[in-house]
């Protein structure tokens, strides 16, 4: 270790931390999944990535040394994908097994990186990564092109409710830079992904093992103008779609520490709202107004998307945990059924007639499995029969609930329409859902049997 | 140089307008938010919580979004902290000063074996001493009181095996981590149910970095324990570490005497385990700006960190917070 003094950072330190307060305050937070097969290199490029933004500090590096003497892939060179694989079995085998959270930060944004194994449990561990993501880098090898994994990869983040991918064909030094061998891929990836409503893929010819076209543009395309993977990723719109969702607040906790103060705490969902405003309490209907929206900063005029707060509401009426507050003239659907797509993430099959715990934004209920409607293939989304589920498998399910709950279509809004369901004896969390549009079909078991792909994106989307 | 830094020093460069409304919540905001969400669900789905408190700056900032997070009530559940006696003296008049002042409900325990066996760092080594004035510590005083969920100010940005940790992290009834078992934790929805005698970890900080941490101290005036701040301090030279003579229970070399050095702490624990860096850094805009430029990682500074590759993940397996 070298002790060294720690070089001054602000030059004149009043004025420099001001603007450096400024731009830090106005910076938006991006968050984004990196997905891709085994050996595509994901870890290499959120490495890379960490490294050439300058994340990496200097007694992580003589450890990344170290290590990658033991444990690299990349013969002499440091190998960049243990700075992302932290578990013992990962250095071990070469492999990620386990979703990973990573942070850097440019002058322009701060991110959030989840980083997905692309085999193991990945139906899982990318749902999970993918829940709560902007923007999607789907891997390639550009050696290898498209496979099913990446099929599987692009239906599962559109699935998910991500719009925008990006498309990174990996390891083009291999390939000598070669640009017909990217564009067969970026056009092979358009086709297949026509009916995945992406608002837009960007493709990216890039090498994360030499930082090509990465943090730095590379000099080895001068057939690509399109800009390095970052530039794209400080500029992108973040979550734009949502912007237009209605005011949603689940209660999660009543305070009430006196006779005089009854507030009901909770994280907005979506939308905005304001003293004044008219909103219910779902599934009891109960209308009231906001008195005043409390925090322990003071009251806030106005408070929205992702905003921890504390409504006080003018009347005495009576709302508790589980229920959800919002617009009154944007009001949920109060379900006792639920149609919804699952992710079976448990090792134990499912079959009709199972009972577990459905957690719904702060709701946990009692969920019966009612009936598998289909099993969604991974990689075609087309849905086909079933009588079980295993590990891993996507499906459409009715779900018949212990009593009513207020939720929205997952293609309307991703909280309020989003649900776990937990082993009652192992407690694990054994699936993710999405909450599907309601069904228009009077007999559910004529759906979906026809036009099957098209007419589920569409009730998965709402279009 | 990093990247944030450049804009700082560069006045000039046009700071990031927000690009859509959605970004008008600033991240520090979001991260805020984010974590009393975390605290909110917890209690509401647990029987017997408490905090963990270890007085470091992460600690403080946890115990300030609990405070928000159930204003205008007080806290509903205590806060613990394992003391291994061998903290750094200020931080005990700091613990003791905020929970008089806050009127907490302040628990603190020590291992009474490893007390009567006089376990120390100097004596046993920081395997020894970690593994039974904190490990087997906490556990003790998980078991005792029966808490069911413990809040920790644990960042995935520290390490790398924290890095693959849930927000609510489960821990048999042994109170071991199986990294192979953890649960899914999609969307905001956390699951915070376990079988009888297991018990939740959770980290509202999760998301948060180091420079996050700093930041949000300055924007909320956080009082932190003065050890952070640059100062002249006494201290040794015990392999590459500059270690501070907190007081006689550190042995010095024959003809060895404490220099008066200018140094802060990155991070505080046991004394003889916490090494210090020169710094003049005495503000919190000058440790920020120190943060920016920092080339080593805070958890440098941690004897504990270097028992050997991998030794957090194995420590985390046998119940280390």
């Amino acid at each position: 270790m070298t002790l060294h003094q720690a070089p001054t950072a602000f030059a004149d330190r009043a004025s420099g931390y001001a603007a450096f307060l400024v731009a830090h305050r106005n910076k938006a937070v991006l968050r984004f999944i990196a997905c891709g097969s085994v050996d595509d290199g994901k870890s290499t490029l959120i490495g890379r990535l960490l490294h050439d933004t300058k994340q990496i500090f200097d007694d992580q590096i003589s450890a990344l040394q170290r290590d990658s003497r033991k444990h690299g892939t990349q013969g002499q060179e440091m190998d960049l994908a243990l700075l992302v694989d932290g578990l013992q079995a990962e250095r071990e085998q070469g492999i990620t097994i386990d979703v990973a959270y990573r942070f850097f930060s440019t002058d322009k944004r701060s991110f959030i990186v989840a980083d997905t194994p692309g085999h193991e449990q990945y139906t899982r561990n990318m749902a999970t990564g993918a829940s709560t993501a902007d923007v999607a880098v789907i891997l390639v090898d550009a050696r290898q092109g498209l496979t099913r994994q990446t099929r599987r990869h692009a239906l599962l983040v559109s699935n998910l409710g991500i719009r925008r991918v990006v498309l990174a064909v990996n390891k083009m030094d291999l390939t000598g830079w070669a640009q017909g061998t990217f564009d067969g891929i970026v056009a092979g990836f358009r086709d297949f992904a026509a009916d995945l409503n992406f608002s837009e893929i960007k493709a990216i010819p890039l090498s994360a093992k030499n930082g090509d076209n990465v943090v730095e543009p590379g000099i080895a395309a001068p057939w690509y103008a399109g800009g390095p993977l970052l530039a794209y990723l400080e500029t992108v719109p973040v979550r734009a779609e949502a912007l237009n969702a209605p005011f949603r607040m689940a209660v999660q906790w009543v305070n009430r520490p006196d006779s005089e103060f009854r507030g009901y705490s909770g994280r907005i969902a979506s939308g905005r709202v304001r003293p004044g405003d008219s909103v219910t309490v779902q599934p009891s209907g109960r209308t009231s107004t906001v008195a005043r929206i409390y925090t322990a900063d003071g009251d806030l005029p106005e408070a929205g998307e992702d905003e921890s707060v504390t409504l006080v509401l003018a009347d005495q009426i009576d709302a508790s945990r589980g229920q959800v507050i919002v617009a009154t003239d944007a009001p949920m659907r109060v379900a006792e059924t639920l149609d919804a797509r699952l992710f079976w993430a448990a090792e134990t099959d499912l079959a009709p007639g199972a009972s577990l715990f459905a957690k719904i934004g702060t709701a946990t209920v009692t969920a019966t499995v009612e009936r598998i409607v289909s099993r969604i293939d991974p990689e075609t989304g087309k849905p086909g029969p079933a009588e079980r589920l295993s590990a891993n498998d996507i499906a459409d399910v009715r779900l018949r609930l212990d009593r009513p709950v207020a939720v929205d279509a997952y293609a309307e809004n991703r909280e309020t329409g989003s649900l776990i369901l937990i082993d009652r004896e192992t407690t694990d969390t054994a699936a993710l859902g999405l909450v599907l549009a309601p069904s228009v079909e009077a007999s559910p078991t004529t759906q979906p049997a026809r036009g099957g792909l098209l007419r589920g994106l569409k009730r998965l989307f709402g279009r | 140089m990093s990247a944030a830094l450049s804009a700082a020093v560069q006045p000039s460069v046009p700071s990031a307008a927000p690009s859509s409304p959605a970004d008008r919540l600033s991240h520090l905001k979001r991260l805020e938010a984010e974590a009393i969400h975390i605290f909110r669900e917890t209690v509401a789905e647990t029987e017997n919580p408490v905090m963990l408190y270890s007085i470091g700056k992460d600690s403080s900032v946890l115990l300030h979004l609990a405070l928000k997070a159930f204003a205008p009530g007080r806290l509903p559940f205590p806060l613990l902290h394992v003391d291994t006696t061998w903290k750094f003296r200020e931080m005990i008049a700091f613990r003791d000063a905020r929970a008089k002042e806050l009127g907490l409900d302040l628990l603190v325990y020590t291992n009474p074996d490893g007390l009567a066996r006089g376990v120390g760092p100097v004596s046993h080594g920081s395997e020894v001493h970690t593994d039974v004035m904190k490990t087997q510590a906490l556990r003790q005083a998980l078991d005792k009181h029966r808490f069911d969920a413990a809040f920790g100010g644990a960042r995935r940005d520290e390490e790398a095996s924290r890095a693959k940790e849930r927000i609510i992290s489960l821990r048999t009834a042994q109170h071991r981590w199986d990294p192979k078992r953890q649960r899914a934790e999609p969307w905001h929805l956390y699951n915070l149910r376990k079988k009888r005698g297991e018990s939740l970890r959770v980290f509202p900080l999760s998301n948060w970095t180091e420079l996050d941490i700093w930041l949000y101290i300055e924007q909320e005036n956080i009082p932190i324990v003065p050890l952070y701040f640059a100062k002249e301090r006494p201290v040794v030279e015990r392999d590459g570490q500059l270690i501070m003579v907190d007081d006689d229970r550190l042995p010095l070399a024959p003809g060895e005497t404490p220099q008066q050095r200018l140094v802060r702490f990155r991070t505080l624990g046991c004394y003889p385990l916490t090494g210090a860096v020169e710094s003049d850094a005495a503000t919190l805009p000058e440790i920020i700006g120190e943060t920016l430029a920092a080339r080593t990682s805070e958890r440098q500074g941690r004897v504990i960190d270097k028992d050997g590759a991998g030794a957090m993940e194995r420590k985390k397996r046998e119940g280390y917070f």
